[in-house]
């Protein structure tokens, strides 16, 4: 099982992200200009400030040479993770539905959340402990999940919010206390939440091992 | 009237840009002829007090700099030392205060980039910040518009380019309401075989400039800002702050890093203040070697800059290196892979002077024994100040009731929760962070080892004014108390020493007592100083600050996984008061709640016992043998008890011995003393038991006080910060 996960000029978390995967698989970094996967189970795209998110945050990045080649693996039903910043582009590329705003306060956020996996079933989920909430932290400025009503009720619809902040855990007033959403495929998952900060009981918690494990497992079909 | 003689034009010119008549004259001595305007631009800015340390250095010199730990010391972009197994630390803190006071988003944003480029400079990679403020009382307008822009400026320097902010301090006083304080700190990790130096060497080799182009921001920052007291007109200095881009400088830190790794640079150095005209002979002296510089050859913002702009310009996330000729292509290819402009724009020469080309024309040569060594190192006119230099403060507190007095501490700015702040910096990223804020009394962070080291950052700036000399040692074993806490053994030191004009005779006696005390501190716990910044004129209409010597302390603790907290473990566990228990009112929390003024002078500290304190508690934090450790400083025991509670919403129930005043005794503050908690026997070992963890409320019983809090209640007032925004 090999992650790549991608660095683009500005990401931040792309060594915690490989770190985070090395746990669970192999790790190997795909760099922005390059159009070449180097054959990856699965793709990463971490947190961070891509181009400096300047314009909007992932608005730059949607159009880096190795999204092309990214758009094309999730096409083909490939893994895709996206996580805060990596999110965000995901949302800009149109591999996820919905969009992330300012936070309503404005403000930076880090905070240790409480999420609740509201789907279990998916790729990224399938090997957590059912019913047990996860604390994984936060930290951005552009994070308020957004999506128009009738959309919001189709993703519910189908199962494609993935987590929800806990009740009162909300840290930047996301609709629906939206965390993280799937597309419909089941293929491509983004979260604001870094689970790649909770994989280690020295530095935190070790609750956002299980959504790295899920892939592995989903993909090396050792879960059925 | 006759134009004034082109003589009386270069002397008023001098003046305007910040030197003084003798300090002109000394230059036409030494140069033996009248220096022309790109020559006097320069000199006005290496003879700054910013670059020049002209009324320091003479006292710095004092401070012990050598241990057996050190591996690179002061005169460096940053000190470092050694963590074992080939990895070294460097670190050190530097101010960015009265581009704070004028723009205090940019000013904080650029004084945290400018402190990355000292750490990534000398080769290592920034793995920690830490923050050190101070502003007016938080009632004041401006002092929470200036609070909530420089964090906000600090976070979206650090949060973007992916360095952990772990750390920091903020204190409201009155004295810095004119002129606030922003010292950041830059911790970075790299292998002692890759420390590179600043020195530039062998002549032929190309000066190479990379980075974000050149413009006119910036322009006077060091000579205009920082070396001459706020007033009034400060607004219109805005134009002399600069404006910071982490996203080029996360690519700067990046290529810089991989430069390094590849072995293309022969030296490194960062332009911060004063630009070119800092960094380019500061290479050249050190190296003892010249440099030519050809400033057509600088990529310009704006195309019609005069060549002084180009010389004095601090544009940000730029930095020189020297590269032999055959590197180039190597450095070239680096710096295109990470999107990163490079020029050759010099040369380095043998000549022993810098040299200034515009194309084919010479602008200015400068012997470097006159530009750099030939600045007048200035002896300080020490003397106490006749009268009380600080009125006392506003009294917020007038009961005596002991409960109303621990709730009115907590919820006041100096003590209540730093969460409304933690929360808009990102503590985890790099995955090292063992203990974030809040967590425990000093930042904790893994190595590639399997060590860890601890950071603390502290002054209490009150207790300096009220006796330089005692209060620069309490700062300095607070520092040490916090990483002792933890389990940690300081390695080393850096300070950033905030204080008013040295040419008043009062603050030269702060500034001399502060020194000689940190040099005595320093000596006694056997801590290398291994390097720091000094920020002076730090005054407004109203007077000076308080004398702030802010002390950076890194340690290392072999075992991460026994790090030490600083909340209690579990209900049932002993409560222990270790240390010589002697608290005082005078310069205390509690003492300016009720609007008492500073007194002439702190008790004497026995840093010996303080010392043996501290390696009692770093050894139970070591051996795991107790479970929670916390010092206690401002607002007393009762206080550092309610912190030891909300960090984790447990109670407690103690009580304690008659015999002292009882606010004294539970209000009242001293060095070398701690809360710990654990098994009974092992608290008992170390101190005197005084109670044990409860599930909800604090408790304290002692002659005729009693306090019984619900944690609740304690947790509101705490929170009071994040109400004031």
């Amino acid at each position: 099982m090999k992650f790549g996960v991608i660095v683009f000029p500005g990401t931040c978390d792309d060594i915690d992200a490989q770190l985070a995967c090395a746990r669970v698989g192999d790790a190997i970094p795909l760099w922005h200009a390059d159009h070449d996967l180097q054959s990856v189970d699965a793709v990463v795209i971490p947190g961070g400030f891509s181009y400096g998110d300047y314009l909007r945050a992932g608005a730059i990045a949607r159009f880096a040479p190795i999204m092309t080649e990214v758009i094309e693996f999730a096409g083909a039903g490939g893994h895709v993770m996206g996580i805060c910043n990596g999110f965000q582009i995901c949302c800009e590329a149109g591999l996820l539905p919905g969009a992330l705003l300012t936070n309503d306060n404005l403000r930076f956020v880090f905070r240790q959340v409480s999420l609740d996996v509201i789907n279990p079933d998916t790729a990224f989920t399938r090997s957590l402990e059912r019913g047990r909430p996860l604390s994984i932290p936060v930290k951005h400025t552009t994070g308020r999940f957004y999506a128009p009503e009738s959309d919001l009720d189709r993703l519910e619809q189908n199962g494609q919010v993935v987590l929800r902040y806990a009740p009162s855990q909300n840290p930047n007033g996301s609709l629906r206390d939206i965390a993280g959403v799937i597309n419909e495929q089941g293929n491509v998952f983004g979260l604001m939440p870094h689970p790649e900060h909770a994989v280690d009981p020295l530095t935190g918690s070790t609750d956002g091992l299980g959504l790295f494990a899920s892939l592995r497992d989903s993909l090396s079909g050792s879960l059925v | 009237m006759s134009a004034p003689a082109q003589p009386l034009d270069g002397f008023q010119r001098a003046l305007d840009l910040g030197l003084s008549a003798d300090e002109y004259a000394r230059i036409v001595e030494l140069l033996t002829r009248e220096p022309n305007a790109v020559e006097l631009a320069m000199f006005s800015l290496l003879w700054s007090e910013h670059c020049s340390y002209k009324h320091s250095k003479l006292l710095l010199k004092t401070l012990p700099s050598d241990g057996p730990r050190l591996v690179m010391g002061p005169g460096e972009n940053a000190g470092a030392v050694d963590v074992g197994d080939g990895w070294a630390i460097a670190f050190k803190v530097e101010s960015h205060n009265h581009p704070s006071a004028v723009e205090p988003f940019q000013g904080a944003a650029t004084g945290v980039g400018g402190i990355l480029r000292d750490i990534f400079a000398v080769g290592a990679r920034p793995i920690a910040i830490l923050d050190s403020l101070r502003f007016g009382e938080a009632t004041s307008e401006r002092s929470r518009y200036l609070l909530q822009r420089a964090v906000a400026g600090i976070g979206h320097y650090g949060n973007s380019i992916g360095v952990p902010t772990v750390g920091g301090e903020v204190y409201f006083e009155a004295p810095y309401e004119q002129n606030c304080l922003i010292n950041a700190m830059c911790v970075g990790l790299v292998r002692t075989d890759d420390l590179i130096r600043s020195a530039a060497a062998g002549p032929g080799n190309l000066l190479v400039l990379f980075g974000a182009s050149t413009g006119r921001d910036g322009i006077g920052g060091a000579s205009v800002l920082a070396s001459a007291e706020l007033g009034e007109a400060d607004a219109s200095k805005r134009p002399s702050v600069q404006v910071g881009d982490p996203f080029e400088e996360k690519k700067l830190m990046e290529c810089s890093l991989e430069l390094l790794r590849r072995r293309t640079l022969v030296a490194l150095q960062d332009l911060g203040a004063a630009g070119l005209t800092s960094a380019v002979p500061e290479m050249a002296s050190k190296g003892n070697v010249g440099i030519d510089i050809d400033i057509s050859r600088v990529p310009l913002r704006e195309a019609d800059m005069e060549p002084f702009e180009i010389m004095v310009s601090e544009s940000q996330e730029r930095m020189a290196g020297v590269v032999e000729p055959s590197r180039l292509n190597q450095l070239l290819e680096t710096c295109a892979h990470w999107e990163v402009e490079a020029a050759v724009i010099g040369e380095v020469t043998n000549t022993n002077r810098i040299r200034v080309f515009n194309g084919p024309e010479l602008l200015g040569d400068l012997p470097l024994d006159v530009l750099v060594d030939g600045c007048p190192l200035y002896e300080l006119n020490p003397a106490p100040a006749p009268n009380p230099l600080y009125p006392p403060p506003n009294a917020t507190l007038e009961s005596k009731d002991a409960t109303a007095t621990l709730l009115h501490l907590l919820a006041s700015s100096n003590i209540a929760d730093r969460r409304y702040l933690h929360e808009q910096y990102d503590p985890v990223v790099g995955s090292r962070t063992i203990r974030r804020p809040g967590c425990a009394d000093a930042a904790v962070l893994t190595l590639p080892n399997g060590t860890a080291i601890a950071i603390a950052i502290d002054c209490n700036g009150r207790r300096v004014a009220a006796d330089p000399y005692r209060g620069t040692i309490e700062a300095v074993l607070e520092c040490a108390a916090n990483l002792a806490c933890v389990g940690a053994q300081p390695l080393g030191l850096t300070n950033c020493l905030n204080f008013g004009n040295p040419e008043k005779p009062h603050i030269a006696w702060q500034l001399t007592e502060s020194i000689r005390a940190l040099g005595d501190a320093c000596r006694a716990l056997e801590i290398p100083v291994v390097g720091g910044n000094v920020s002076l004129y730090n005054e407004g209409p109203d007077g000076p600050i308080y004398p702030t010597p802010v002390i950076g302390l890194v340690g290392e603790l072999p075992d991460p996984t026994r790090a030490g907290r600083l909340g209690w473990a579990q209900p049932g566990d002993a409560i222990g008061l270790v240390g010589d228990f002697a608290p005082h009112l005078p310069a205390s929390e509690l003492a300016k709640l009720r609007g008492e003024p500073l007194p002439d002078s702190l008790p004497e500290v026995d840093i010996a016992k303080v010392q043996a304190t501290q390696l009692a508690i770093r050894d139970a934090v070591r051996s795991a043998t107790i479970s929670s450790a916390h010092d206690i400083a401002e607002g007393g025991l009762a206080t550092a008890l309610a912190e030891c509670c909300l960090a984790v919403d447990l109670g407690c129930e103690v009580t304690l011995e008659e015999g002292t005043e009882p606010t004294e005794l539970l209000f009242g503050e001293a060095p070398g003393r701690f809360l710990i908690s654990g098994p009974e026997t092992a608290v008992a070992a170390l101190g005197q038991v005084i109670g044990h963890v409860t599930p909800t409320a604090l408790q304290i019983n002692s002659a005729d006080t009693q306090i019984d809090v619900p944690l609740a209640r304690l947790r509101e007032a705490h929170a009071s910060l994040a109400t004031l925004f």
